[in-house]
């Protein structure tokens, strides 16, 4: 692994983390969604699913859509119950909270989303976008938060932070939103990162920014990771274990390079194979020329020229 | 004689009184018919402004500033209305990013259907409920989709089968050239396999010309002959795609190729491109490549390079295909 994301080069139990953060350990856990309408069908979101994210660890949970990734995430960050199982962070139960419960889990498990043009407030300024959880969690006065505010879009590459910090979300570029978005994660000191396709809204030419922002402040913040996606090769830079879901089950799991270059399971294979990748790209002879006439004359109704 | 052809293609939006963003700037390009050629580049760099200029579908604020596109011999870039419409049929056909927002979510896919084929129908040729049917299921075969989906509305299908809806529909006049416009960026890796592989089938089947626009150099390769790399709203490459993975290319080029590696290598290592596209607001002189270019020399801040051929393709960078006219001024600036 490159030098820059080099994450197998972790020292085993990173340090920071080891003192009092417990590991998030996902339990048996199954989600069945009623169909209304159509009698009594029940659809298994995530089905009898159980993993443990050590402190400092970075484990990734790929999949294909409708593999019961976020319904997992959604179940971990306490915005869903579970139909059965349990999740629970040291002695927290996550599906016993309620609100205040609720709140301060979350300051110690922050979700990053998908989508960074929806997950910010157009009418907001990244500033106040990112004090927010510095006042309303830590407690910070005004000019605590804007210190640290400063601090945070240091962290996160967005510097200088006085040009970024009076900005609109619709004047940043997609890579820069989405560092909004980790920054405001990381306001409130969370052990606990939830990364739900951070990377896949991105530009490819900025995918590999953001993969390294989220690998560094793992090595200096001993951050533990939950990296959802269904890009293996993200997958691959920032994880060291992963777990394969196919229709709500784990269907393979391991440490993330061995997985990758000796699949066991149909369907992590399907999910390789299924990457476009340059260096492979056989096929561009495969349809050279398709107006061969021969060819054309085979081709039905079409109309070629 | 190309299909398709665009001399001096320039586009601007014009959003505000006195502003003007330049997206696509002095584009000449050709293609051949039959070709499959992939057109890549990051967000904002004008590829689906070009895309959309090429169909003649631009409106406002985004101008045609100058430019000729001919289609088939004929000068398209002038027609309007009627004229446009009739070219439409058997010419070129757009699909659309995300299936999702191409679809009507009110009517059935049969009743998209009929509005194309009714939209476009000769003089006395009439289109009742059979024919469309009929039509439909036809088109639905051939992008692997049964029958009975005509009768479902869009909410019912899944993205991939909306795309595939998509396709269908821009199939239905039999055109000769289809831009597809980044048709699998919302899917995931599975299904976009699957989509692109029923693109590839149709295109070498029925032989029309495809342009695939994608941010994903990736897809373009597995699926092309031929890449266009087009950045700040300049092609900066064109090149065959099966010399694409040797080199030297475009300086960008080759830092798009460094965004890819192979998840099962023993030693992954990804590139990135530092910094940020240019504000296309800014005439500014020279390469626009150059602030975020590792191999930029001061002819590069000055000149804008011309595409200058390099092995079988065309590129536009002083360094890897420089041309004798800029070394000469260059040598005056400097």
């Amino acid at each position: 692994m490159s030098a820059d994301i080099a994450t197998d080069a972790l020292p085993d139990g990173v340090p920071l983390a080891s003192t009092d953060v417990p590991p998030l350990v996902v339990d048996h856990v199954t989600q069945t969604y009623r169909i209304r309408g159509r009698g009594h069908r029940k659809m298994i979101a995530v089905d009898d699913v159980s993993f443990t994210i050590a402190p400092g660890a970075a484990v990734g949970l790929v999949g294909a859509s409708g593999s019961g990734k976020t319904t997992l995430a959604r179940m971990i960050t306490g915005s869903e119950q579970p139909t059965s199982g349990s999740i629970t962070f040291g002695d927290i139960a996550v599906q016993k909270l309620h609100a205040s419960g609720l709140r301060r889990y979350h300051q110690r498990v922050q979700m990053i989303f998908q989508d960074p043009y929806g997950a910010l407030n157009p009418l907001h300024t990244v500033e106040y976008t990112i004090a927010r959880p510095c006042r309303n969690f830590l407690g910070m006065s005004a000019q605590q938060a804007h210190d640290r505010v400063y601090e945070l879009l240091e962290i996160v590459g967005l510097t200088p932070p006085e040009q970024f910090a009076t900005k609109l979300p619709h004047q940043l570029s997609g890579g820069q939103r989405q560092r909004v978005v980790i920054a405001r994660a990381l306001a409130c000191e969370p052990d606990v990162l939830i990364a739900d396709e951070p990377v896949s809204m991105l530009d490819v030419s900025l995918r590999a920014g953001v993969l390294r922002l989220l690998a560094k402040l793992r090595a200096e913040r001993g951050l533990s990771l939950l990296y959802i996606t269904h890009d293996l090769l993200s997958a691959r830079v920032v994880t060291d274990d992963i777990i394969v879901l196919n229709k709500g089950r784990i269907v393979e799991q391991g440490a993330t390079k061995k997985v990758l270059q000796h699949p066991q399971d149909a369907y992590t294979v399907q999910l390789l194979d299924a990457i476009p990748t340059p260096h492979r790209a056989p096929s561009a002879t495969a349809t050279s020329k398709a107006t061969a006439p021969s060819r054309v004359s085979a081709a039905s109704k079409a109309t070629p020229a | 004689m190309p299909i398709l052809s665009a001399q001096g293609v320039n586009v601007v939006y014009e959003p505000n009184r006195g502003q003007r963003i330049w997206s696509v700037r002095d584009v000449d390009l050709s293609f051949e018919a039959g070709e499959f050629v992939g057109l890549v580049g990051e967000s904002g760099c004008g590829k689906s402004t070009l895309g959309f200029a090429l169909t003649r579908m631009l409106r406002p604020p985004a101008r045609l500033e100058s430019g000729v596109i001919t289609f088939d011999g004929v000068d398209i870039s002038r027609l309007d209305g009627e004229a446009l419409r009739e070219q439409r049929r058997n010419g070129i056909a757009l699909v659309l990013q995300s299936g999702m927002n191409a679809l009507n979510p009110v009517r059935t896919i049969e009743h998209h259907f009929g509005d194309i084929l009714k939209a476009h129908a000769h003089a006395g040729e009439h289109h009742d409920r059979t024919t469309i049917r009929r039509r439909g299921a036809e088109l639905l075969a051939s992008v692997e989709l049964d029958e009975n989906v005509l009768g479902r509305y869009p909410h019912e299908l899944s993205g991939g089968m909306r795309q595939r809806i998509a396709i269908a529909l821009a199939l239905a006049l039999e055109p000769r050239v289809i831009i597809f416009d980044e048709p699998t960026t919302a899917l995931d890796v599975i299904v976009q396999a699957a989509i692109m592989k029923t693109i590839k089938g149709l295109q070498r089947v029925r032989g029309f010309t495809a342009i695939l626009i994608s941010h994903d150099l990736g897809v373009v390769l597995e699926a092309t002959d031929r890449v266009l790399v087009m950045y700040a709203g300049r092609i900066v490459e064109d090149v065959p795609a099966s010399d694409l993975l040797g080199g030297p290319h475009h300086p960008y080029t080759e830092a798009l190729l460094s965004c890819y590696a192979d998840p099962r290598a023993d030693e992954v290592k990804l590139g990135g491109i530092p910094g940020s596209p240019p504000d296309l607001s800014l005439d500014e002189p020279g390469c626009s490549f150059t602030p975020r270019c590792p191999l930029a020399e001061d002819v590069c801040r000055h000149i804008e390079p011309p595409l200058a051929p390099l092995g079988r393709g065309r590129v536009a960078c002083h360094v890897r295909a420089p041309t004798a006219a800029a070394e000469k001024e260059a040598s005056g600036v400097s």
